[in-house]
């Protein structure tokens, strides 16, 4: 009896916690349908908002897709390799870099966007060009990429692999594309879906480093729940969700996938 | 080409970017800190001048309240999570970490949908006791929104802390006597104080710096983060900016450092 009561508390507590988390959401979804939240959902159901954000917002909605996939591939040309060498190399100074390229999880963003800004900023035309963004997204990126890839060189015995396919007489860099990538494949899946969810959501540092012109998804959401009616913002923010939660989907899918094996 | 010369060839990228993008700026940022009218006293300033302090103490009393609540929270819905199988668990799990990934623009709003004006919470009190109860651009609201986004990402360190416990250890304190509060208390809860140290430095750390929350709600509320970005784009006032932030990554970084220290596992925030 005691332990029923017991399991019942907690479940209902449980419960309780996921409300306060979904109640929101739901909120927010029904919102951006409904034609006029304060009359509530009796008032009828359109897409009339999702129209309007799409008129108004869509070229946030196209560069964040666009500097979302741009970090992505810096992220996989530069970290890639670079998990590859700091895992071969190890050492001091291999443990010193990935310290070192880690910082960007600590550091809040607002800062460094406030350094790449002290120091960029003065070059025109690169300081009003997405590039500018882009670069604060690879930063910040980039320690995932490469903690996701180097997860994997470690439960995969690359070195063995690696010997093998020199004894054969594989170049270095042959080695590397036909034998070290495929068999970090997992790892890189897991940090792309990884990097391109956070350069898609990132506001921290894209609202420091974006202009008038150069506009993300997030910076249009905080720019319509400051001056936009609520089923205008709630339906700007059901455009973002639809495109999140298939990434956090497929990342939870992967990570079942892995934790199965 | 050699291999060894071949594996520097594979770290240059990463070294270019990351001195030409980070280290560089991140020098530059501490240079400019030193460089206004009091020079390097104005890292001093954050405790010093009465009103960045006042920031500081509500920022980290504000976080360390998230932390503390959060860390409570998880606990008790982890643990449960982790050591019952009923119908709707995964669907349960499923809901309290998906938010895992939303930025802190869109928590804030989610708040303002609970809390604002036209929320949830004051609908219902003005229906039951008449009153609207309005509270999302205060600093409950905030601490509301860091909770919404600490919660997931505890949970799944609690969780897999939970499923690493030693369930013979529980069993044999059981055996010997001990009362089930006695078995949490003493045997549960100290085996979990890795995982605890652990997600408490990362929720501290990202309350610290969350600034899309507070951006999106905190219309009057005096957090770090809005601190600084007000004296850099309002007051343009670059040096007390650049020093604030530095103080900032600073404490961020600490916190996480000697979390890792302490717990010996890798810890790491997130946006």
């Amino acid at each position: 009896m005691r332990d029923r009561l017991i399991f019942a508390g907690q479940l209902l507590f449980t419960i309780g916690v996921a409300a306060f988390l979904v109640v929101p959401v739901i909120l927010s979804i029904s919102a951006g349908v409904t034609v006029n939240y304060f009359r509530g959902i009796a008032s009828g159901v359109t897409l009339q908002w999702v129209a309007q954000v799409w008129n108004l917002y869509y070229d946030t909605i196209l560069l964040s897709f666009l500097i979302a996939f741009a970090t992505l591939l810096v992220a996989l040309a530069v970290g890639v390799p670079a998990a590859y060498a700091l895992h071969t190399r190890g050492g001091r100074l291999s443990r010193l870099i990935e310290e070192c390229i880690t910082l960007p999880i600590a550091i809040p963003g607002l800062a460094i966007a406030l350094a790449l800004l002290l120091t960029y900023g003065g070059f025109r035309s690169f300081r009003a060009s997405w590039l500018f963004i882009l670069t604060g997204h690879v930063i910040f990126t980039m320690p995932f990429m490469v903690r996701s890839v180097m997860a994997v060189f470690a439960t995969v015995d690359v070195k063995t692999l690696d010997e093998g396919a020199a004894s054969l007489g594989a170049s270095p860099a042959r080695r590397f594309l036909d034998v070290i990538v495929p068999n970090a494949a997992p790892g890189i899946l897991a940090g792309a879906l990884m990097v391109v969810t956070l350069s898609l959501g990132e506001f921290n540092l894209t609202w420091m480093l974006h202009t008038p012109l150069t506009k993300t998804l997030p910076i249009g959401l905080a720019d319509s729940y400051a001056s936009m009616r609520l089923e205008v913002a709630s339906a700007y923010t059901l455009i973002f969700f639809i495109m999140i939660i298939p990434l956090l989907v497929a990342m939870q899918m992967l990570a079942d996938q892995g934790t199965r094996k | 080409m050699s291999h060894r010369s071949f594996v520097w060839l594979c770290l240059l990228p990463l070294a270019v970017v990351t001195a030409a993008f980070f280290l560089l700026p991140m020098a530059r940022l501490v240079v400019v800190g030193a460089e206004g009218p009091q020079g390097l006293a104005g890292y001093l300033a954050i405790l010093t001048e009465p009103r960045y302090r006042a920031t500081l103490i509500n920022t980290v009393v504000l976080s360390a309240a998230t932390t503390i609540v959060t860390l409570a929270v998880a606990t008790i819905a982890g643990m449960f999570l982790q050591r019952h199988r009923f119908p709707g668990r995964t669907v349960l799990i499923a809901m309290l970490t998906f938010p895992l990934a939303f930025p802190g623009v869109v928590v804030g709003f989610l708040i303002i949908l609970l809390a604002g004006r036209q929320g949830l919470i004051g609908d219902i009190s003005s229906h039951m006791f008449g009153e609207k109860v309005v509270f999302a651009y205060s600093i409950y609201g905030l601490f509301l929104g860091y909770l919404y986004f600490s919660i997931p990402r505890v949970i799944l360190t609690i969780m897999a802390a939970v499923q690493k416990l030693d369930v013979g250890l529980e069993e044999a304190a059981r055996s010997l006597g001990a009362s089930p509060w006695a078995v949490q208390r003493d045997v549960v809860l100290p085996a979990l104080a890795p995982a605890f140290v652990a997600s408490g430095a990362i929720a501290f750390a990202t309350a610290m710096g969350a600034f899309g929350t507070a951006f999106t709600l905190a219309t009057n509320i005096d957090v770090l983060p809005m601190l600084i970005y007000t004296e850099f784009t309002l007051a343009a006032n670059f040096a007390t900016s650049a020093a604030l932030s530095v103080g900032l990554g600073v404490i961020a970084w600490a916190i996480l450092a000697l979390a890792r220290s302490l717990s010996g596992s890798a810890v790491a925030a997130a946006g």
